[in-house]
């Protein structure tokens, strides 16, 4: 079939090498209102729920019963279960109504009546509600450091760089698991030495992980992932009694821990059993309430490809963020999968949790290129830091990472490596070479590292876990071995542990150690004006080192007198030689300016339009209109000086015009308003025009061009023309004389 | 003694640091650079007492976490069980690993050996669970 040709170029679109999807509502492939999804429902006697979204006790599966059990308070369920989803839907809108009410009665709400409530509402309206339902006041990130050859020098520059950006939380995985008591090191030190009070884990199986974490080389965890049905909770290998248990377990060990869920992970494991994504979703996170932990990371997490193909899909991937945030929990926001290969859509989901600001805004930003991430990449990788910091500046809103200097960076990252590497050096652990440092601090990804015995790291790694060696181990090495300050932080890291303020939910350190929680920092948003602020001194660092021009860089050094060449004789008079073409020249041209937008000299540009005028046999003449910048002006006081009535009017930054004595000043015979695509040949051939005019002709106008890219050069003509019209002078227009 | 509450109390580090110490008796002040040089500073000394997980369990009550205070009681409980049970217990309780009467031995375990009461009644909750969807060993 014949297509037309913007069909071709339109399948040629990044967004259409992603996958679509046609909804399969009987398997679960549907991001809400699946056929099984039950209405809401509860019934209550004696306290007790013996009916929950439209089955009774002897109905319920394990979830149910859990949610049922540990998680709906059924005082407040009476009551929030009665109220219609509309009239929820709009109180989690309205600023009169605050978190704290809302919280209230969504621990009465059952995951059906949930759904049901954010289904009444539109993205905006969800990005509303999750601006005043986040728990923590104060937005956050977290990165995800990482790389194929889990090399940890690499790991340690890494993670000292993302610290410095701003992310609070850092996580890494292995390729290889033997290498994670090493990865966990080198993530520790990265963190410590890039901004201290980072808190780090490293993904790996349940023990294991664990056990780093008892060991005090990491400080939190994400990985007790947990499902809406109960035949995929099952195939995890886990009932929500396990997940808890867990969750127990680590906050006995004094570590922070999230839940992870996220909406399509059930459907994708083949028991999604006709209800949707959100449904199932919304299961989970009552699950993670009433599991006692104090959030989770969802948003779809790894099955994003799968939600974002369904019609609604990403609308419902926000609005399992904001159940999780009614339901008081943190939301570390799924945005930590690579799910588009258009940056303008991957950009457009991030917005939805960006701009209301979530806990944690990616629960996985990738520090590292995308190719080098083994959670299978990002959203959004270190190539995108400039969009991130652009829509951070364009908006003013505060995405919670800052620009840094690649000075800064190689500092840090120097910092980092060096420090592993006398700290490897000094636990007798394999060597880590100056080649290896000097190619950590500079590297893009980890090919840039020169190879490294892997098989001896993980025998260190292998040491580590089987004998005593401990955190408080790495404080004693880094102080003797000279980085007492890295020791004292990473000793507060440990003591933090024992006193267990960050166990509450969305708990981050700042700077100084000092722990920052729903706890201290409640998010108490109650419309403009209120809540989460960008002070100055945000605002000044989200606007540090992001490139911009000065308009002082536009303009040279000022010029006090002419380019060589041009002269002022006295006032113009009117031109009597019907043979002249005027040139009109604006009140710096020449002068205070000397060359065009396009740095083309303005001595090249007259000779051009003089030796046009001059092959059609004319004269030009050139006079300096001073009591104007507008071209039109300088073009009319040109022609009325011209003996033929014809004249060029010309601005510093190159803008030309052919004028017409008998015209209005706004009209013209040509126009060239694209400054920055002027070169010689068109300065001569408008000279040609002009002068065919003046013999009385009627030229070809010179095409017009076009080049979008124009637009970019507004900055920079703004700041000249400006420049130009503060030299005008009110005087009458000047005779010049130019030699060439 | 007045409960904690998250208006006044917290963070209980920078509040009440004199109440806080390490799971082997060990004040928190007392966790200096110069204890952990001297080599007088063990992996025990670096791990929450009971104590502090429920007065950060009070915390989180006071605050209308009801849940997370739930968990940090049953946290408390576990300060005092090895690593290694921790997880044998863990392990227990996943779907079709066990019989019932290991979940229940490790409950009790758990309540005698460890009075974590409040644990084991959840561990067998744990088992009954399996018991009634069918996910005990050899129920696959």
């Amino acid at each position: 079939m014949k297509t037309t040709k913007r069909k071709q170029q339109y399948d040629q679109a990044l967004v259409n090498q992603d996958v679509l999807s046609q909804e399969a509502p009987e398997i679960g492939l549907v991001a809400l209102d699946g056929p099984n999804d039950p209405r809401p429902s509860i019934r209550i006697v004696d306290d007790q729920i013996v009916e929950m979204d439209g089955k009774t006790r002897e109905e319920f599966d394990f979830i149910d019963e859990f949610i049922v059990k540990y998680g709906i308070d059924p005082a407040e369920a009476k009551r929030a279960m009665a109220l219609d989803s509309a009239e929820i839907a709009k109180m989690l809108v309205d600023i009169h109504v605050s978190r704290r009410q809302l919280l209230k009665i969504a621990s009465g709400l059952t995951p059906a009546k949930l759904v049901d409530v954010v289904s009444k509402m539109n993205v905006v309206e969800i990005m509303m509600a999750q601006m005043k339902m986040r728990a923590r006041k104060a937005p956050a990130n977290q990165a995800h450091v990482v790389n194929v050859l889990d090399n940890p020098v690499l790991l340690a520059a890494d993670a000292a760089e993302a610290a410095l950006r701003g992310f609070a939380e850092l996580e890494t995985t292995c390729s290889v698991a033997r290498c994670a008591p090493l990865s966990a090191l080198a993530l520790m030190i990265g963190s410590q030495t890039g901004r201290p009070g980072v808190i780090t884990q490293c993904s790996l199986e349940e023990a294991t992980e664990l056990k780093i974490g008892m060991k005090g080389f990491t400080s939190y965890a994400e990985t007790v992932s947990v499902y809406g049905t109960e035949s995929v909770m099952s195939d995890g290998d886990d009932t929500p009694w396990s997940k808890s248990f867990l969750a127990s377990a680590y906050a006995s060990r004094g570590m922070k821990m999230r839940f992870s869920s996220g909406s399509g992970s059930e459907v994708m494991m083949g028991y999604a059993e006709g209800m949707s994504m959100l449904y199932l979703e919304a299961r989970c996170i009552w699950l993670v309430k009433a599991g006692g932990s104090q959030g989770t990371q969802n948003g779809s997490i790894d099955a994003l490809p799968l939600s974002s193909s369904m019609p609604s899909g990403l609308r419902a991937v926000a609005a399992e963020n904001l159940i999780t945030s009614m339901l008081g929990l943190e939301v570390a926001s799924g945005n930590d999968t690579h799910f588009s290969h258009s940056p303008a859509r991957s950009m457009s989901k991030l917005l939805m949790q960006l701009l209301p600001g979530t806990d944690l805004v990616c629960s996985g930003y990738s520090s590292v290129p995308n190719c080098d991430n083994t959670f299978a990449g990002s959203t959004m990788d270190c190539d995108n830091y400039p969009d991130y910091y652009a829509v951070q500046r364009d908006m003013k809103v505060d995405g919670a990472i800052v620009p840094i200097s690649d000075e800064d960076a190689i500092a840090i990252r120097l910092k980092a490596a060096k420090a592993l590497q006398t700290l490897f050096y000094t636990l007798d652990f394999p060597e880590i070479t100056d080649e290896e440092v000097e190619a950590a601090v500079y590297a893009y990804s980890s090919a840039d590292m020169p190879k490294r015995n892997v098989a001896e790291d993980i025998k260190a790694g292998t040491h580590i876990m089987e004998s005593d060696f401990n955190g408080f181990d790495v404080v004693k090495a880094l102080h003797e071995c000279g980085y007492e300050e890295l020791a004292e932080n990473m000793l507060l890291m440990l003591k933090q542990r024992v006193a267990g303020d960050y166990l509450h939910t969305s708990a981050i350190f700042d700077d100084d150690f000092h722990v920052v929680s729903a706890i201290n920092d409640e998010n108490d948003y109650a419309g403009p004006s209120t809540g989460y602020q960008i002070s100055d001194s945000r605002w000044e660092r989200l606007l540090r080192h992001m490139d911009c021009v000065s308009p002082d860089d536009y303009l040279s050094a000022a010029n006090a007198d002419y380019i060589p060449g041009i002269e002022e004789c006295g006032p113009a008079l009117p031109g009597t030689n019907s043979d002249e073409v005027i040139i009109a020249v604006s009140p710096t041209f020449g002068k205070e300016q000397t060359k065009t937008i396009v740095d083309l000299p303005h001595n090249i540009v007259l000779r051009e339009l003089a030796a046009g005028i001059e092959e059609e046999g004319l004269t030009p003449r050139f006079i300096k209109c001073c009591n104007s910048s507008d071209l039109a002006v300088i073009a009319s006081e040109g022609s009325k000086l011209s003996g033929s009535g014809i004249s060029i009017g010309i601005q510093s930054k190159g803008t030309t015009v052919i004028h017409q004595k008998d015209l209005v000043p706004l009209d013209n015979l040509e126009l060239f308003p694209q400054s920055p695509l002027y070169d010689k040949k068109i300065y001569r051939a408008i000279g040609k025009n002009a002068a065919k005019y003046a013999k009385g002709a009627s030229p070809e106008p010179i095409p017009g061009m076009l080049d979008i890219k124009t637009r970019f050069y507004m900055l920079k003509s703004t700041i000249l023309h400006n420049h130009e019209t503060g030299k005008i002078e009110n005087k009458k227009p000047i005779e010049l004389k130019v030699a060439f | 003694m007045n409960k904690l509450n998250y208006k006044n109390d917290y963070p209980l580090l920078e509040k009440h640091p004199d109440k806080l110490k390490a799971m082997t008796g060990r004040p928190i002040d007392d966790l200096t650079m110069e204890k952990v040089l001297s080599g007088d500073v063990k992996l025990a000394d670096g791990r929450i007492h009971k104590d502090t997980l429920l007065m950060q369990a009070e915390i989180a009550q006071s605050a209308g976490d009801i849940q997370i205070a739930a968990n940090l009681r049953r946290a408390a409980e576990l300060t005092n069980v090895p690593d290694e049970f921790i997880l044998q217990a863990y392990n227990t309780i996943r779907p079709y690993r066990s019989e019932l009467e290991e979940i229940l031995a490790v409950a009790d375990t758990l309540e005698q050996e460890y009075e974590a009461a409040e644990t084991a009644q959840f561990v067998r909750e744990a088992g009954e669970i399996l018991k009634n969807s069918k996910r005990l060993k050899g129920h696959r």
